[in-house]
């Protein structure tokens, strides 16, 4: 969905579909290894005192309905290539919240043997949301903070397969029946 | 089709499991429409935490494992600590023994509903899942202000705790246990009248004494079953021998007495508070410990909100230990998943797993119906908790 300025037709098509998605973005949350702290505070966001869902937020179940990945935990070796391939079927144009420390640096299981470490090192991340874990304002606060830099124009990020990680090779897995 | 040919699908869920928290895989294997056999993948969140814990000193792995899981952070690190301080020879003090046990009960207080929410969801009853994280959110403000921090609440140290109560705070304490004790009562009604509430969960997984204690359930799971299992009451540790609890004990074994055990544990949880809150005595709060920790091995036993947690320290006389080996509750209860699910109807198993609390920090979810003659079929968890709402429309 490359923008075609040549044809008036396509630019107003779409701005259309930007509006559409800042309005109301749909978000998939994954976990790769996460304490469950930060995933908690996700769907506390969601509950009445926070209520996500008013800003046209809403969690949705399938990667191929969402607009946005909600990524919590330091990447496991377990967790790799499902992150992976939940990233490749999410529909283009797809952006990326990292929440949590782990998810931004490896927080407290940097080190540790099963961890990669931070999820930028995998796929791309746009906004990034500090904290262990970070409060539900700070999550709600990260997602208009996209959502303002979707509105200037913000272009997704391209994903290149990582290459630097030892022992992992994406065709092989995705051969599978999952 | 049971006539032609005894087909068997495999239904496995997980690991991706879009709808809660954190990622675990089961296969269950089907006939139909009922489930004959059932296994458990674990590991999806696997991170090397024991290994890690061996090149961190022991006030370093204090903070490393509380984070072991975001939900009964607390209980981890008392585990840890008491294993410590009985091999450095220290006791802390009453007051800090006191905190203690107060965070860990408003942690229950918190895990419970947070469990009681999610079993409500996995139900199809959005409604009541909204009013418990609403009502959630009460104790995570005390939780908050007592410590400052919402989920890690980091109350222990080696030697004592580092946070304190005031008269202040122990009073919007006791006005917060007032609100939340007539909440439960409310919910204790929807849970034992509720008809639709009951058509999912009365005469469901129900879990004999025998096969509860062969298993080896632990917490609220064992105990909704008869056995009389709780660390608090059978080895009381910490502030518990102080301010003893009472075992709440169903003897039914159905989903329906775990939902039971759980709110009336609430009761008990909040009646050690305010009790604790009369009671506790003023004095230090913490005792000096040395870093090096003498040789020796030890075990702690806690009961945190899913059941006994269990951990081994073994100390080689320097700062960091040189084994530390962690059992948790959830790990327990996973064998009754397997042989309670076995004859139960597919769409149970939202429910059934939902009624042992797993802790998921070490599961995932999502379901794939796999056969020899047939193309392989997928089902999420979203989609699995669907279907187990159309079915008992």
């Amino acid at each position: 969905m490359r923008t075609d300025s040549e044809n008036y037709y396509n630019q107003i098509v779409n701005k259309l579909k930007n509006w559409a998605r800042i309005n109301s973005p749909w978000a998939i949350h994954f976990n790769s290894g996460s304490c469950n702290g930060c995933d908690i505070e996700i769907l506390a966001t969601l509950t009445p005192r926070y209520d996500v869902e008013r800003l046209g937020i809403k969690l949705q179940g399938s990667p191929r309905h969402a607009d946005v990945l909600i990524a919590t935990g330091p990447v496991t070796l377990q967790a790799l290539d499902r992150l992976i391939r939940v990233y490749e079927q999410m529909p283009d144009p797809k952006y990326v919240i990292a929440v949590g420390s782990c998810a931004l640096s490896g927080g407290v299981f940097d080190g540790c043997y099963s961890v990669i470490g931070d999820l930028n090192k995998v796929i791309p991340v746009d906004v990034y949301i500090p904290g262990c874990p970070p409060r539900p304002e700070a999550i709600i606060f990260g997602v208009v903070q996209l959502l303002d830099s979707l509105k200037k124009g913000k272009k997704p990020a391209k994903f290149v397969v990582p290459n630097d990680i030892p022992d992992f090779k994406l065709e092989e897995k995705s051969n599978g029946n999952n | 089709m049971t006539e032609a040919k005894k087909e068997k699908f495999i239904v496995p869920i997980g690991p991706q499991h879009p709808a809660l928290k954190e990622p675990g895989n089961f296969e269950f294997t089907v006939d139909g429409e009922i489930v004959t056999d059932a296994t458990v993948r674990l590991g999806f969140v696997h991170r090397g935490i024991e290994k890690a814990c061996e090149t961190r000193n022991y006030t370093q792995d204090m903070y490393l494992l509380e984070r072991v899981c975001g939900i009964c952070s607390h209980v981890h690190a008392t585990a840890f600590v008491l294993g410590v301080e009985k091999l450095a020879g220290v006791q802390a003090p009453p007051r800090a023994e006191a905190i203690r046990v107060l965070a860990a009960e408003l942690e229950r207080i918190h895990s419970h509903l947070l469990w009681f929410g999610v079993a409500a969801h996995e139900a199809g009853f959005d409604t009541l899942f909204m009013y418990t994280w609403r009502d959630r959110e009460v104790v995570m403000d005390i939780l908050e202000t007592l410590s400052g921090s919402r989920v890690h609440y980091s109350v222990n140290i080696l030697g004592g705790v580092k946070i304190d109560i005031d008269q202040k705070l122990s009073d919007l304490i006791k006005k917060d246990m007032d609100f939340l004790e007539e909440r439960t009562e409310h919910y204790m009604k929807v849970v034992t009248t509720d008809e639709t509430f009951l058509g999912r969960t009365r005469g469901i997984g129900t879990l004999s004494r025998d096969r509860a204690k062969l298993l080896g359930a632990v917490g609220p799971t064992a105990r909704a079953s008869g056995v009389k299992r709780d660390v608090r009451v059978n080895a009381p540790y910490s502030g518990y021998k102080e301010f003893p609890v009472k075992m709440v004990i169903d003897q039914t074994g159905d989903l329906e007495a775990r939902f039971v055990v759980r709110l009336k544990e609430l009761y008990e949880s909040y009646r050690l508070i305010r009790e604790i809150l009369e009671k506790i005595q003023p004095g230090e709060i913490s005792t000096r410990i040395k870093r090096k920790i003498p040789e020796g091995e030890v075990i702690s036993r806690v009961e945190a909100p899913r059941g006994e947690l269990f951990y081994f320290i073994k100390s080689n006389g320097t700062e960091m230990p040189d084994r530390v080996k962690v059992r948790t509750p959830s790990l327990c209860n996973w064998g009754t998943i397997t042989d309670v699910a076995v004859g139960h109807k597919l769409a149970d198993m939202p429910m059934l797993l939902a009624g042992i609390d797993p802790c998921f920090s070490c599961n995932d979810r999502m379901v794939e119906i796999r056969s020899d003659s047939q193309p392989s079929q997928m089902m999420n968890w979203d989609g699995l908790r669907k279907y187990g709402i159309e079915y008992y429309k």
